[in-house]
């Protein structure tokens, strides 16, 4: 999602003229002549008014009299490479045309960029942390299942069990459980994400919580991950407990 | 089956030299918080031999089974099973050393999830023999303990006397070199006791090494009079062997 939004959002920048009616011509000219020479932008072009009323739609409705309404007028940018310098540029757009403003969406798009980076560390981390908990879960089970179960395991060592026969059994059954259980979780929360509101092209930019193409595989990752660290878990604390209780 | 495991033993006799002794006891004492329960106990068992242990009750005859199988350690002495030293044992050498021994508990020890028949079965699924268990040689061994009609019971469901032949059978499904049995006839009638001494001299005869912790005179007489076997009895502590007034 973060690299979704870097990218988006990186590439275009606007600037906005608001100018009297007689010199808004003369200013966007300059503006594009500015741009023109300014190394780092692919191409520039002034939205035409049909675009404009498009943006402006959802704000003021569909019949907005553009022609009589002191609207800025609007270049779209779309940058190439490490794009423009933007303090320069902001600097020669003010002396060629000083009714131009570069909104460049760094302003508001580092903030968000920032945003959803943490978020990514925030999953790896929640990642982490709920596989640490529970490998600790699963080893307290074990632990007190062992323990519980101490009669059992005096007659199979009476009867010349080893630790890793007993460990087996015990292995075994916490593994399949996490497996289960963890395959439960993962169909549920598929469904979950397979029936979240379907968000626009424009909506899903922000929300971008659907899995797309080969991220579907991740989910399926799950249920072996959770046995694995219950395999692991449970024999660890196996062989702990048995070697405590000889 | 009892033929068919005895061809088994001759090929794994090979390996054991003849003169060895299968439990040695050289000056072992046991106390429990710090009261002298066994002191000074030097003993051999030598292979195919037949022992019983007498001695009122209390004076230690368990203690001194249960440091046959390393299910106590001598506090003093040395115990060497199988030429080993009993402090020496790793949690595996002592697992894969009570394979070889058959165990008759005085209270009996199973799993009461687990029917009487799978009970039995279980120290050959324990030691990875799961191919050895045969239904025949089960219903064998339930026929030689008479027990053919409470094979499908669970343990808890046993009278003290079946829970007893039920430990016998256990005991020698493995055709261990050597049984040790508590008190075995302790809660069976005369007739049952003298049907399961039949069995004892019977695998006696087979080549394994058996000792008997019992009060029962009587019982000691019937043996005599078919195998020669050698009464131990404690006494104050002490081993002695007993006259042959027995
Ligand atoms: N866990 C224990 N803690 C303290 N003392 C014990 C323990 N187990 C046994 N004893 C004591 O050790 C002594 C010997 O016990 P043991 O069970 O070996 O006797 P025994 O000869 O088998 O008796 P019985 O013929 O009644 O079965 C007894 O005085 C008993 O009270
Ligand atoms: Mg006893």
């Amino acid at each position: 999602m973060a690299a979704r939004w870097d990218a988006e959002l990186a590439r275009t920048s606007t600037i906005r003229i608001s100018a009297p009616e007689g010199q808004m011509a003369a200013q966007s000219e300059a503006v594009l002549e500015v741009l023109r020479t300014t190394p780092g932008i692919a191409s520039a072009r002034v939205m035409s008014e049909a675009e404009q009323r498009k943006l402006l739609e959802p704000w003021f409705g569909p019949d907005l009299p553009l022609d009589t309404l002191p609207v800025p007028r609007l270049i779209e940018v779309l940058e190439e490479g490490r794009g423009p310098d933007a303090a320069g540029l902001k600097l020669r757009l003010s002396a060629e045309a000083p009714g131009a403003v570069l909104d460049d969406h760094t302003r508001w798009r580092r903030p968000l960029v920032n945003a959803a980076t943490r978020l990514r560390i925030l999953g790896a981390v929640s990642i982490l942390l709920i596989a640490g908990s529970t490998a600790a879960m699963i080893t307290l089970a074990a632990q007190s299942a062992l323990a519980a179960n101490g009669q059992v395991i005096g007659v199979l060592r009476l009867i010349g069990a080893r630790d890793v026969y007993i460990a087996r059994a015990f292995v075994r059954r916490f593994t399949l459980r996490a497996l289960v259980g963890a395959c439960v979780g993962t169909v549920l929360a598929m469904i979950g994400v397979l029936f979240m509101p379907a968000a626009a092209e424009e909506g899903a930019f922000l929300t971008g919580l659907g899995f797309k193409g080969w991220h579907w595989i991740l989910p399926f990752l799950i249920p072996p991950l959770a046995a694995f660290v219950a395999f692991w878990a449970t024999r660890w604390a196996a062989f702990r407990t048995l070697s405590r209780l000889s | 089956m009892f033929v068919c495991d005895a061809r088994k033993d001759a090929k794994r006799g090979i390996k054991q030299k003849a003169g060895q002794s299968l439990i040695e006891l050289k000056n072992a004492g046991f106390t429990y918080g710090g009261r002298d329960i066994l002191s000074e106990m030097t003993l051999r068992l030598q292979p195919g031999s037949f022992h019983f242990l007498t001695g009122p009750s209390g004076s230690g005859k368990t203690t001194l089974l249960n440091l046959c199988y390393q299910a106590l350690l001598p506090t003093t002495g040395m115990v060497r099973i199988f030429e080993q030293d009993v402090r020496a044992m790793t949690r595996d050498d002592i697992a894969k050393m009570r394979r070889r021994i058959g165990v008759v508990h005085q209270n009996c020890q199973f799993l009461d999830h687990l029917s009487v028949r799978d009970n039995l079965a279980l120290p050959l699924s324990v030691s990875g023999r799961e191919d050895d268990i045969h239904p025949s040689n089960l219903d064998d061994l339930l026929g030689w303990v008479g027990l053919t009609e409470r094979g499908e019971a669970l343990p808890p469901e046993l009278s003290g006397g079946e829970r007893q032949r039920a430990a016998l059978a256990r005991a020698i499904i493995m055709s261990p070199d050597l049984i040790l049995a508590d008190e075995p006839t302790g809660n069976v009638d005369w007739e049952m006791a003298q049907r399961l001494m039949a069995l004892l001299v019977e695998l006696n005869k087979m080549g394994k090494t058996i000792l008997i912790a019992t009060h029962d005179l009587n019982l000691i007489r019937t043996v005599k009079s078919e195998v020669s076997a050698r009464v131990l009895r404690i006494n104050n502590t002490k081993l002695q062997l007993a006259g042959a007034d027995l």
